[in-house]
């Protein structure tokens, strides 16, 4: 399923841990989709001196973070800034279709360090790093079509064109307007 | 280097006294069992006999077993046909959470055609309360279908009870018994199942041979219309060979389930004592008793699932996951959401299912080989990191 590439990288991730004294941190995903990812940078003369990163999730989204932190280190700001997720993912040799969202992340989380590098830099206030919130209710896929939501859009499936909504208790995804909820089964805004 | 297989509920071996009675109807024998020759009739009392061994294991009559290709047709028959079968008195369901998806999206389609469903909760162990199964009936409801053991957590459901207050309200009553069947022994009589749903490569027969139980003078409407195989409930030409071997595996399963689960439960116990023992923040699923002989099932927190399925497998380990990043729709486990666990939890869904076989030698090896894998990825996991943290801090 996963390239030879992609499997090195997961069982021996470069850059692997943590900077305490980063100049930059970015974090994205989430443990809904399955997918988070910190990326931790060391700015010296526009350059990045160091990455390091930590992952939570599948093989290719620790391959893809593994990957990204090889790309950048070395590079300008400018430079890793254009590093792109279709990059990382030829770079590894491709990934299978249905984990190119992990692929997606890692790019996005060294982006987001080096813009926190550079609100920093700019005296800018950042809004600290939220920690995870581990019952974040947000859904992935349309729980009738499968088809993945987009991150902003996640209350309505472009595939099946019907309105979603979460369920308070379990944050799973369901029709608006039911009843109850399609994976806890427990009672939802809609009239039975 | 050994391989250990611990994923039953993916796919059991195939027993080598199936595979000989197989064989001739891949060979020779390769009638069709409606022909009226010779060769027709060598394949249809193979099959007739293997329709016996399959009702003998589950304490049904032969004409009440349906031969399916898959546990997963056998529910879509079960759901949808008795669905339109008795869609005259009403049109409302009722399921569990945790059901398989093969019957979950079955009722999804049925929803989409008018009908509507209610799904009953469980508790932290993935137990169907029975009362909550009565709450939800309604005047409208002509079908319950909750299942008699969950693969993912291992929980065995009081279907018997369920039958019971469906038979009152006379309601069909569905249990799917794809993941129980063969392990542990039930009768569908003292049940008091209206069908019941199993397949043979759950319990060391072939792929491509199950069985939907019907009770008799049930009303079913076909999922397949075609000839008269299947007394015109499931068209199509019999797979002969498969479900011969279904048939073998029947009656090896009704003479040896009691003494394999003798053997598999300790080692399954061991593993539900030991492997939490070993290792910090690793929860059991589902529950310590009432629960599938084979089956350990866990939540191993802050770690995703498919890199410890990854890593086991380069160590010779068969075993499986419900994580969202191993299913292909991105999506944790319905049946752990639906028991209460959160998002990041259920992502280390972890399932070893022990096989005939099975010895307590793999078990320490597992118990050995593991620990690190998941020492290794909490190492590189910002949850784990953050929860350190707090930890520190002091909250």
């Amino acid at each position: 399923m996963y390239s030879e590439k992609v499997m090195d990288h997961f069982a021996n991730p470069r850059n692997v841990g943590v900077l305490s004294d980063a100049d930059g941190v970015g974090q994205v995903g989430n443990p809904v989709c399955g997918d988070m990812m910190t990326f931790y940078i060391k700015v010296r003369d526009d350059r990045l001196a160091d990455v390091k990163f930590q992952t939570f999730g599948c093989g290719a989204a620790i391959a893809v973070s593994s990957m990204v932190s090889e790309m950048a280190k070395g590079k300008t700001l400018e430079e890793a800034m254009a590093i792109t997720n279709e990059l990382v993912a030829d770079e590894l040799g491709g990934l299978p279709k249905n984990k190119m969202h992990c692929s997606n992340l890692g790019a996005d989380a060294l982006h987001e360090a080096i813009k926190d590098y550079r609100a920093k830099a700019a005296g800018e206030a950042r809004p600290a790093v939220p920690a995870a919130d581990l019952h974040e209710s947000e859904g992935c896929a349309c729980p009738y079509c499968e088809t993945a939501l987009e991150e902003p859009e996640k209350t309505f499936c472009k595939a099946c064109r019907v309105e979603l909504e979460e369920c308070p208790s379990c944050g799973g995804i369901t029709k608006k307007g039911e009843p109850t909820c399609l994976h806890c089964g427990k009672p939802l805004g809609g009239k039975a | 280097m050994k391989r250990i297989y611990l994923d039953h509920i993916a796919a059991t071996p195939l027993r080598p006294e199936a595979f000989e009675a197989m064989r001739p109807f891949l060979t020779d024998a390769f009638g069709n069992p409606q022909s009226l020759h010779a060769a027709g009739r060598e394949a249809l009392a193979a099959v007739d006999a293997a329709r016996a061994e399959v009702a003998g294991l589950i304490g049904a009559e032969a004409p009440e077993v349906y031969f399916t290709a898959s546990g997963s047709e056998a529910n879509n028959f079960a759901v949808k046909g008795l669905a339109a079968g008795q869609q005259a008195r009403g049109r409302h369901i009722v399921v569990s959470a945790v059901e398989h998806n093969s019957v979950l999206n079955s009722v999804k389609a049925l929803e989409r055609s008018g009908f509507s469903a209610t799904l009953v909760p469980v508790d932290r162990e993935g137990r169907v309360d029975p009362r909550e199964v009565e709450r939800a009936l309604t005047k409208e409801t002509v079908l319950v279908s909750v299942m008699m053991a969950n693969s993912e957590v291992g929980t065995i459901q009081p279907v018997a009870e369920i039958a019971a207050l469906c038979r009152e309200r006379k309601v069909a009553c569905h249990t799917d018994a794809v993941a129980a069947a063969g392990s542990i022994p039930f009768d569908v009589k003292a049940l008091g199942v209206d069908a019941l749903s199993l397949a043979g490569d759950q319990f060391y027969g072939p792929k491509g041979a199950a069985a939907l139980y019907v009770r008799r003078g049930v009303r079913i409407l076909p999922l397949i219309d075609g000839g008269v195989q299947e007394g015109g409930r499931r068209g199509g030409t019999e797979n002969v060979a498969a479900i011969v071997g279904l048939g073998q595996a029947a009656a090896l399963a009704r003479t040896e389930m009691a003494a394999r689960a003798a053997v598999l439960a300790p080692l399954r116990d061991r593993l539900l004592d030991e492997l939490p023992r070993r290792i910090p923040h690793v929860l059991v699923t589902g529950p310590r008793s009432g629960r599938l002989p084979h089956h350990a099932s866990f939540c191993v927190e802050f770690v995703e699932g498919e890199g410890m399925l990854l890593f086991l497998d380069m160590k010779g380990i068969a075993a499986s996951s419900g994580s969202a990043c191993t299913s292909k729709a991105l999506k944790a486990s319905h049946v752990l959401l639906a028991m209460g666990f959160d998002h990041a939890t259920a992502q280390g869904s972890l399932v070893f299912s022990l096989i005939d076989g099975t010895t307590g030698a793999d078990i320490d090896t597992l118990l050995d080989v593991f620990p690190p894998i998941v020492e290794r990825l909490r190492a590189m996991s910002p949850l784990y990191t953050q929860y350190l943290n707090a930890q520190k801090r002091g909250t």
